[in-house]
């Protein structure tokens, strides 16, 4: 339910940077200068810090840190990943082997 | 003179930031190509910004404004300014939990462990390799030119070019992420710090902007310049596409795994819009307003160009055509605008501005050295055979080397190359963006679908370039037709690029790359991983 509220607000936010109703006119020129279709997204930007504060607050993938603490503490007790540490897995500091580099 | 001295000192500030970031540490790979993983949240959102922003953000903003009016906020910043954070929250943030879970440096290494495959994942390297490498050039002309405009010419293009390089290799070298790192949050101070201002400053200069921009709107020919009605709803669609290359950017990726812990993700994905806003917001105000500042003999003559270029285009020879476009190119008009209006100091501080965004190569420098070190040295064995250390030094032996031939190219190749190879490394990597987002998200993925979009993207961006060379550009509103289908343009060459169907390339290419990993992926279902390697990524 989340999930889907927040893909709609996203898909709402995109199209709405599609502002074709301030396509081809430049009044009011707001604070006397800024021509409105600037403005609009300036403030388009603005709102943008809003809705990422809005998804932070409610859709921090928190999960994501603590699945790593727990996976420190497996590997504090010499159990690794599948039995491999990830060093070992690692073709460089990380990451897989090369075929027949095993 | 004193420009000169402002950006040298300012030389040896960053030098001397690299060389602090870098001393004492512990040597092995993991610091010195990623900081340990331990950087904070300040360094994280300025140094991460600050990768993102290059000498276009300054100069090419307020240049393509000048010639285009406002359609360049939204063509370029506030595109940014929703897919980069939102691609920081959703593809940023998993990245960097398996990085430091299963100790990934670079995402080609995510690719071969989570694609079971080998080659492939060089056949990856090598396509962002050279999608990187234009950067690094023009990076390198860039401060050769910035050096020789703010000394009047007392310092050669070729030193300057020689100076940019050896301290940007200077800081990499030694202080290799950290050292990166604090100078990428030095300069985005810089930058912000500028925008605010050169505003205010030129504001008086100019006796306040609500009589410019009266005087533009009573302009025909300046008018249409206060609102989008020359651009048409399908070309500023596509520049929605363009901010995906950021996500695919190695340096960026390499970048999301520094940070010491997930939350430092938090405030850069929420001031990350309002950080576009700062630097893009006066860049493209101030590159408008500049066409009212006929006072400066300089922009009266760009002014001029441009007029006879749109009255007699045209009939014009090519090459007259050429010396006029270039004659009426912006991208210096914010410096003409601080040397008209601004005090010296400010003048000063805005050659160092402007250095601090031509020097944005760093990143790309030292993330094209940990792709080498990681996913060729050691992933070939040469970790193994000759440990860590020698591994760092390699890292070191291959940034020194990439800024010697970046030199090389920079001396002795026509600028206008590497400005459309840029131009199109972008799209590039927005094509690239479908393999970070099936790795991360769609167990159903294989290997072949990664080869499938990584070669399309390879044939793609060199087809692109290919045509752009063979066709030369139309002058500005017309269009060339390179392929029509039952009357209906495919593909035509305008002033500003190609079309396709009326969409800017990026379009067409990252869809088709979508395309291919599902198609082929679905097609070689047979070659999907283990289902413990899958287990891994469920986080």
């Amino acid at each position: 339910m989340q999930a889907a509220l927040i893909a709609l607000i996203t898909g709402l936010v995109y199209v709405l940077h599609q502002d074709f109703w301030f396509w081809r006119t430049a009044r009011p020129l707001v604070f006397g200068f800024l021509p409105i279709g600037l403005f609009y997204h300036a403030a388009y930007t603005v709102a943008i810090s809003a809705f990422m504060w809005l998804l932070v607050r409610r859709a921090w993938p928190s999960h994501l840190e603590e699945a790593n603490e727990r996976q420190h503490v497996s590997h504090a007790r010499g159990a690794g990943i599948e039995g491999v540490p990830a060093s070992a897995r690692a073709g460089g500091s990380g990451g897989a082997k090369p075929p027949g580099k095993k | 003179m004193i420009p000169a001295l402002v950006v040298f000192g300012y030389l040896g500030v960053v030098l001397g930031i690299g060389l602090f970031a870098g001393r004492g540490r512990q040597g092995d790979a993991e610091d010195y190509f990623l900081a340990g993983r331990t950087i904070g949240p300040a360094v994280f959102l300025l140094s991460l910004f600050g990768t993102n922003m290059t000498a276009f953000s300054i100069l090419g903003a307020s240049g393509h404004a000048f010639a285009n009016g406002i359609v360049t906020y939204g063509l370029m910043a506030s595109s940014s300014a929703l897919v980069i954070p939102l691609g920081l929250f959703f593809i940023g943030t998993r990245l960097w939990a398996l990085g430091k879970r299963h100790g990934f440096m670079t995402p080609v290494q995510m690719f071969r462990d989570r694609w079971e495959c080998g080659h492939i994942g060089t056949v990856i390297f090598a396509v962002q390799a050279v999608l990187l490498v234009p950067y690094i050039v023009i990076a390198v002309m860039g401060g050769g030119t910035t050096l020789a405009a703010v000394s009047g010419g007392m310092v050669p293009f070729w030193l300057g070019g020689a100076v940019v390089s050896l301290v940007v290799m200077g800081y990499v070298f030694f202080g290799g992420m950290r050292g990166t790192a604090w100078v990428n949050s030095f300069q985005t101070i810089l930058f912000l710090s500028f925008g605010t201002i050169a505003v205010i400053v030129i504001a008086r200069g100019m006796g306040g902007f609500s009589s410019a921009m009266e005087s533009l709107l009573a302009a025909p020919a300046t008018a249409p310049l206060l609102t989008r009605e020359r651009v048409s709803p399908l070309y500023f669609l596509s520049y929605t596409f363009i901010p995906l290359s950021s996500l695919a950017f190695p340096h960026i990726g390499i970048f999301c795994l520094t940070a010491k812990r997930l939350s430092h993700f938090k405030r850069t994905v929420i001031l990350y819009p309002i950080c576009m806003l700062a630097i893009w917001l006066p860049s493209v105000f101030l590159g408008l307003a500049a066409n009212r500042a006929v006072d400066l003999p300089a922009i009266q003559a760009k002014v001029e160009a441009r007029a006879t270029l749109a009255a007699q285009g045209p009939s014009l020879p090519p090459e007259q055509r050429a010396a006029l476009r270039a004659k009426a190119s912006g991208d210096d008009v914010i410096l003409k605008l601080v040397e008209g209006y601004a005090p010296l100091w400010l003048a000063s501080l805005l050659g160092a501005a402007v250095m601090a965004a031509v020097m944005a190569s760093d990143s790309q420098i030292l993330a094209l050295s940990t792709m080498f070190t990681e996913d060729v040295f050691a992933f070939y064995g040469g970790a193994a055979r000759f440990g860590p250390s020698v591994q760092v030094q390699t890292g070191r032996i291959f940034v020194v080397l990439l800024t010697v031939v970046a030199y090389s190219i920079a001396m002795t190749a026509p600028q206008s190359i590497f400005d459309i190879a840029s131009q199109y490394a972008f799209a590039g990597y927005s094509a690239l963006s479908p393999l970070l987002v099936a790795a991360l998200f769609w167990k159903k993925s294989t290997k072949w679908g990664a080869l499938a979009v990584a070669v399309w993207t390879a044939a793609a961006v060199a087809g692109v370039a290919v045509l752009q060379t063979m066709v030369a550009a139309p002058p500005p509103g017309e269009a060339i037709t390179v392929w029509a289908v039952g009357g209906v343009d495919v593909i035509a060459r305008i002033a500003a690029g190609t079309t396709v169907l009326g969409f800017l390339p990026v379009v067409p290419m990252t869809l088709v790359s979508v395309l291919l990993m599902v198609v082929v992926s679905q097609a070689t279902a047979g070659s999907r991983p283990a289902p413990a390697t899958l287990a891994r990524y469920e986080v």
